[in-house]
């Protein structure tokens, strides 16, 4: 979550409930929003490292509410974030290791792990269709979030019927 | 007496001989259905002993690898080919003794097929294409006109009425075989990889006209090597090397492992989104 708030910090100063508020609209409700309590939390340990820095507003009637602008050191954070390649997500090695000891203990059947991982992928394919249809249509950036969890799994299932192709 | 005389006039299917599901009679019913492909080579056994039943408003998809012989299974259930062993039967009849007139006067009354390259007749209109069953079916020209309209509406192709196939996109080509698949009301529809010629918008489309149609009650027997079409289904078949290796139903709550919760709530896909620190 830190880099994603140094960004939007890049626009202008903002306080930690408008961050979670662009945040939640930017990428829709197919994204685990943080909730309020660990954006501040972030928010906090960003300024102690120098991120961000913290100016507290005055308002009347209520407590005082904490704005935060970047620094020329988040502001190079961001570049670098940008400016760096990410790893590729990594083959799901906790099941690959289930198929690869089944065998070996005796205790479950590779095909019926198979089986019923795939009926677990399947199961969450069906809840991003849904999520997808309910979803702003507008909402490119939502969507493509949607889409990229649908081709990942696309994959996963497909490496399954490898492994059934290999093991039946 | 000959088989077809003896089984009535105009395609009439003799009741009775059919086993009765717990949920009613079953759209689809299949007991030991076998398939053999004899060529040049070896013979290719498509279909090894498949056991089937669907119910009415079922949407099933069946996945697989290619060559596992799930299109051959979704020709045999629609007649395109026969079976060599096993048993069929559609809304309760049995039909795997059917000779080519039965089953096409059926096919034409009771079951509507999409194809993966569309198999619409180029040299007719999009209007003709979808009407024409319809009046093979005995409609008259006014209600053929009628459902080719209110079709063509709903999927999105009013003012294509007098183009040719040809003219439209591999989208557009796919919803007019969806309408003609649809036009006489089918009890079952079968899709054999219906976005498998389609981009990804077109694949959506397809997705999207397809559970529509299933929401309104339709009974759909898909066809799919695509998970994305295959998660749009109540029901998911894995077929392998000629035999079904999984039948899962994706509707209701997830039958849990055996020990312990493996995942957060019903329907929460945020553990896949989730975008990590």
């Amino acid at each position: 979550m830190r880099l994603p708030l140094l960004a939007l910090l890049t626009r202008g100063p903002a306080h930690g409930y408008e961050l979670k508020q662009d945040l939640e609209k930017l990428l829709g409700a197919a994204y685990s929003q943080p909730n309020v309590g660990q954006i501040y939390v972030t928010l906090g340990r960003l300024e102690k490292s120098g991120l961000i820095a913290g100016e507290d507003v005055e308002q009347s009637g209520r407590p005082n509410k904490r704005t935060y602008r970047l620094t020329e050191a988040g502001h190079e954070a961001v570049l670098a974030w940008f400016d760096e390649t990410n790893d590729e997500p990594r083959v799901r090695d906790e099941f690959f290791m289930k198929i690869a000891l089944a065998p070996e203990s005796g205790l479950a059947d590779p095909i019926d792990l198979i089986n019923r991982q795939r009926r677990h992928y399947l199961r969450t394919m069906r809840d991003l269709s849904k999520l997808a249809a309910s979803e702003d249509r507008d909402n490119k950036v939502s969507q493509l979030l949607i889409e990229g969890a649908m081709l990942h799994l696309q994959a996963d299932l497909d490496w399954l019927e490898r492994c059934q192709e290999e093991l039946e | 007496m000959s088989d077809a005389a003896a089984a009535g006039p105009g395609g009439g299917i003799p009741a009775g001989d059919a086993p009765s599901g717990a949920g009613g009679v079953p759209i689809v019913r299949a007991e030991g259905l076998t398939k053999t492909h004899v060529g040049e080579g070896a013979p290719v056994h498509a279909v090894r002993g498949v056991d089937l039943a669907v119910q009415p408003g079922e949407f099933v998809a069946v996945t697989g690898p290619s060559g596992a012989g799930k299109s051959t299974l979704l020709h045999l259930l629609g007649g395109l080919q026969r079976p060599d062993g096993g048993r069929l039967w559609l809304d309760g009849r049995r039909v795997d003794g059917y000779r080519e007139a039965r089953w096409s006067v059926l096919r034409r009354r009771s079951i509507g097929i999409v194809f993966q390259f569309f198999n619409l007749v180029s040299d007719l209109t999009v209007a003709d294409n979808v009407e024409l069953p319809a009046l093979l079916a005995g409609a008259s020209p006014r209600d053929a006109r009628a459902s080719r309209a209110e079709l063509l509406a709903e999927l999105g192709l009013e003012g294509r009425e007098r183009s040719v196939p040809g003219e439209l996109s591999g989208g557009e080509q796919q919803r007019v075989a969806l309408a003609r698949a649809l036009v006489n009301h089918p009890a079952l529809l079968l899709a054999d990889e219906p976005a498998g010629s389609l981009d990804s918008k077109g694949t959506r489309e397809v997705l999207r006209l397809l559970s529509r149609f299933h929401q309104r009650g339709q009974t759909i027997v898909l066809v799919t090597h695509d998970a994305r079409m295959a998660g749009a289904a109540d029901r998911v078949i894995s077929f392998f090397d000629g035999r079904i290796t999984d039948d899962a139903r994706l509707d209701g709550p997830e039958p849990g492992p055996r020990r312990g919760p493996a995942r957060g709530p019903a329907g929460s896909v945020s553990h896949v989104v989730e975008l990590r620190d």
